[in-house]
């Protein structure tokens, strides 16, 4: 695969590794918790990316896949006793199955109105979940913390939990890395710039936009399965948060869609600005706007986010920074 | 007969796009198609390349009935073409642009093998030194020869070209030209539409005449150019000229 | 069966109100082809503004109303020069974005300003008594003031000269400046009476529901169906579409829990940009 010989890929699967692993040596708890944030929007981002940046198709509901995976993973932990790692990995893939049904109806609709209809779909699975019973309805479910026993204490989960979510993240970036490479990546970035142009030249356009929307839908469902089992409980109200979705947005634009890098780079910057402006006295308040203000003038004036605009200025760095 | 056309009837809402066209296609020929603007002509390469599904009739490719096929499918199938307007896939390279036709054309390459084959395909049309620019910000020109390159490396068995040699100047004809004859030689049959009558005239085996969705001639290019019928049709009225001359 | 019919009436008046609000929508997107995702905001801007100038200037709702739609106005001026100017022949996503983007902004600064709680108005004008029916009399005006918004707004379209204009660009950009047609002006216009039209609608609704920062987020998914249902772009379409969601509103709750909602609006979303895109009563 070509993936292997970009220094692009590597530079940020090398970062995210390396960054990540040093964390477990230190064993410090502070620098975990922000690591797991850290990591948790790098995966969300780079899975949105693989439809924003590669199709070229915008999806504002991106966290029902983090709402819904998260729901059945916790739903096999919190009612079935399931180990972590299985639940993890359903999650993922209930997200995907998800993915693949929603995606028949609503990939045949372009531009604009397949945005629309992403919202549409937050707001829809938001109100199933209210209304379904084995998922604890508005109240939602919770874990007993005994639950947390079997992995040594609560403690140790913490640490488990980091773990995987390092191991997802790295496996989202690699995917990512791997698809951008790939000739289902060249087929995936014909269809974002001219669907019907592509179709003509032989790309299979449902197939590809759908194979993305499913592949999109993994990490998600598997980020939002473990973040809830860290967090020891999920409601209705947590778990699609149309907010999260358009952060994820601002952190792809902002780092540069459509590259591997960007993504990441989006998602630490945005994470930081994030913390600062909580901690900040005077933008506690003001963290969402803030976040429009950035999504806008990244939108009017650096369309291609960091990364994008870094490729324009310096094109010997085109091939690092892919 | 590589491709058959029969019957085939197309209509928009109240517009009768296309009326019972009916021709067919020898393997390695060069056919012109021809025609006042308006005519149908592009609705024609519509049809055939699946973007658009005919009322009635069939179109029939290498034996097989491809109607309605969705284009992708049709394109898999050996039959690639190229856009009046051009339609570049802009933020990719010009080499890029050309693998996407060797990767989701006829012989389905690899990212890897489809490389050679874009890099020959550049070399055929002219743009090997343009292979990694970014395909915006080529010329009309140079994007003309790249839809052209996209084609070739699908390596199709029949090569839809829709106006390629319209805004270009007379030493770009001719040398578009030159390559046309020589992709027929390789074995490629060409259904080409064109307004550049010296070159069409010139370069076909068969010409077609279309007008308002019909077709109204169908010969060599000797015998279309002294059709009454087809003078009439891009010219109006063929008496016109000794009439006015008779008063 | 009463209870039903009043339900069914209660419904049908608030569709006039939501048909109001999507009719903005469906004008901006109509004339410029954007999807203004700061809708819902400016509609509880609409509402504040009038609780605001209700409870602190005294002023009557009813007639705060025409002060409401003139801030809608230049709000819609300010929003467009800012945020979609630039991005206006940009692909859709820039433009979807950055109306978000405004989005964003004025949920965030409503919630630092105003925080997440409440609010009334409190003006009862009681209730009316027609034949079997006991209509609530603030829904009977909000309807009559929809009708009357709706029928000035097809007089400007068609027989003044600007809302001509509008017209003219909606219909081919490029020709009508060449006609002389100043279109980023026309622009502007068209996108302030769009936001006008939604902060109206907002004001309607605070006259008869408690309202909150968050309450315009309800109604925009219900907006774009309605457009869709109407044909993006079809004003009077947005407006009947919004008589049909609200009557369908009236007649849910008699089968199944109120929550259900959104999901059935996003179904019958999906299913008519698939089945009919030009919407039950063709699109611009």
């Amino acid at each position: 695969m070509n993936a292997w010989r970009q220094p692009g890929c590597w530079l940020a699967w090398l970062c995210v590794a390396v960054g990540g692993l040093a964390i477990l040596v230190t064993r410090d708890n502070t620098l975990r918790e922000v690591a797991f944030t850290l990591l948790m929007f790098a995966a969300m981002a780079s899975s949105l990316n693989i439809m924003i940046g590669y199709t070229g198709y915008v999806n504002f509901g991106h966290i029902v896949f983090f709402g819904l995976g998260g729901y059945t993973g916790f739903y096999l932990i919190s009612q079935h006793a399931w180990p972590l790692y299985p639940a993890v990995l359903v999650g993922g893939l209930a997200a995907a199955v998800v993915a693949g049904l929603l995606g028949s109806a609503i990939l045949r609709l372009r531009g604009a109105y397949f945005a629309l209809a992403t919202i549409g779909i937050n707001e829809a699975a938001r109100a199933f979940v209210n209304n379904f019973g084995p998922f604890g309805g508005p109240t939602g479910m919770f874990v007993n913390f005994a639950a947390y026993r079997q992995y040594g204490g609560a403690a140790q989960a913490l640490w488990l939990t980091y773990t995987l979510l390092l191991a997802t993240t790295l496996f989202t970036l690699i995917t990512s890395g791997m698809v951008r490479h790939s000739r289902f990546g060249l087929g995936l970035m014909g269809i974002r710039e001219d669907e019907d142009a592509a179709m003509v030249m032989g790309v299979n356009a449902p197939r590809l936009k759908a194979m993305a929307y499913v592949l999109s839908a993994l990490s998600p469902g598997m980020v939002g399965t473990l973040f809830f089992f860290k967090n020891g409980n999920v409601e209705p109200g947590d778990a699609f948060r149309l907010h999260m979705s358009i952060e994820m947005l601002v952190m792809v634009m902002l780092g540069g869609q459509g590259t591997v890098l960007g993504p990441v780079l989006g998602a630490v910057m945005y994470e930081r600005l994030r913390g600062y402006l909580l901690t900040s006295a005077i933008f506690k308040h003001l963290h969402l706007a803030f976040a429009g203000l950035s999504l806008l003038l990244i939108v009017l004036f650096v369309p291609a986010g960091v990364v994008g605009w870094l490729r324009g200025r310096l094109p010997r760095l085109r091939r690092l920074l892919a | 007969m590589i491709l058959q056309v029969q019957q085939v009837t197309k209509r928009f809402g109240g517009l009768q796009a296309l009326t019972e066209v009916n021709f067919d296609l020898a393997e390695g020929q060069i056919l012109g198609l021809i025609g006042p603007n308006g005519a149908g002509k592009t609705t024609l390469f519509n049809v055939v390349n699946g973007v658009y599904t005919p009322e009635v009739g069939r179109v029939i490719f290498r034996g097989k009935d491809i109607t309605g096929w969705p284009p992708y499918r049709v394109a898999q199938s050996g039959l690639a073409r190229t856009h009046q307007v051009v339609r570049p896939l802009n933020e990719l390279t010009v080499r890029e642009n050309v693998m996407v036709g060797a990767c989701f054309g006829r012989e389905g390459h690899s990212l890897a093998s489809s490389t050679h084959v874009a890099d020959d395909a550049l070399t055929r049309v002219g743009l090997t030194d343009r292979a990694h620019q970014i395909t915006g910000s080529l010329n009309v020109a140079q994007k003309k020869r790249l839809e052209l390159a996209r084609a070739l490396s699908a390596r199709p068995y029949l090569l839809l070209l829709d106006e390629v040699l319209a805004g270009l100047n007379p030493a770009e004809i001719a040398l578009m030209i030159e390559t046309i004859r020589r992709i027929r030689d390789g074995g490629v049959t060409i259904l080409m539409i064109e307004h550049v009558m010296q070159a069409v005239m010139n370069v076909s085996d068969r010409v077609l005449v279309l007008d308002y969705g019909i077709l109204i001639a169908e010969g060599s290019p000797q015998d279309v150019a002294n059709n009454p019928r087809v003078i009439e049709a891009y010219l109006g009225d063929p008496q016109l000229a000794q009439r006015l001359l008779a008063e | 069966m009463g209870q039903l019919l009043a339900s069914l009436v209660d419904g049908l008046l608030l569709g006039f109100v939501y048909g109001m609000a999507a009719m903005g929508l469906s004008l901006i997107w109509g004339v410029m082809r954007v999807i203004n995702l700061s809708h819902g905001a400016i509609m509880t801007l609409g509402m504040f503004a009038t609780y605001l100038l209700f409870s602190l200037l005294g002023v009557n709702p009813y007639l705060a109303l025409f002060i409401v739609a003139a801030l809608g106005l230049l709000f819609g001026f300010l929003v467009y020069w800012v945020a979609v100017h630039r991005v206006i022949n940009a692909p859709h996503l820039s433009s979807l974005l950055a109306t978000f983007a405004v989005n964003m902004i004025i949920i965030g600064v409503g919630t630092a300003v105003f925080t997440t709680s409440p609010r009334n108005i409190d003006f009862a004008l009681g209730s009316v008594e027609i034949g079997p029916l006991t209509l609530q009399a603030s829904r009977l005006i909000a309807a009559l003031v929809t009708a009357i918004a709706t029928a000035t707004l097809y007089l400007f379209l068609y027989r003044t000269y600007p809302g001509k204009a509008i017209r003219a660009v909606a219909n081919n950009r490029a020709s009508a400046e060449l006609m002389g047609i100043a279109s980023a002006r026309v622009l502007a216009l068209s996108f302030g009476i769009g936001t006008m039209l939604a902060a109206l609608a907002g004001g309607l609704i605070s006259t008869f529901f408690p309202f909150t920062i968050l309450s315009g987020d309800a109604y925009e998914p219900r907006s774009f169906v309605i457009c869709v249902l109407g044909g993006l772009g079809n004003p009077l379409g947005a407006l009947i579409g919004g008589l049909i969601l609200g009557t369908m509103e009236g007649l849910i709750p008699a089968f199944m829990p109120v929550s259900w909602v959104p999901v059935i609006e996003f179904v019958m979303f999906v299913l008519i940009l698939l089945v009919r895109p030009s919407g039950l009563l063709g699109a611009r």
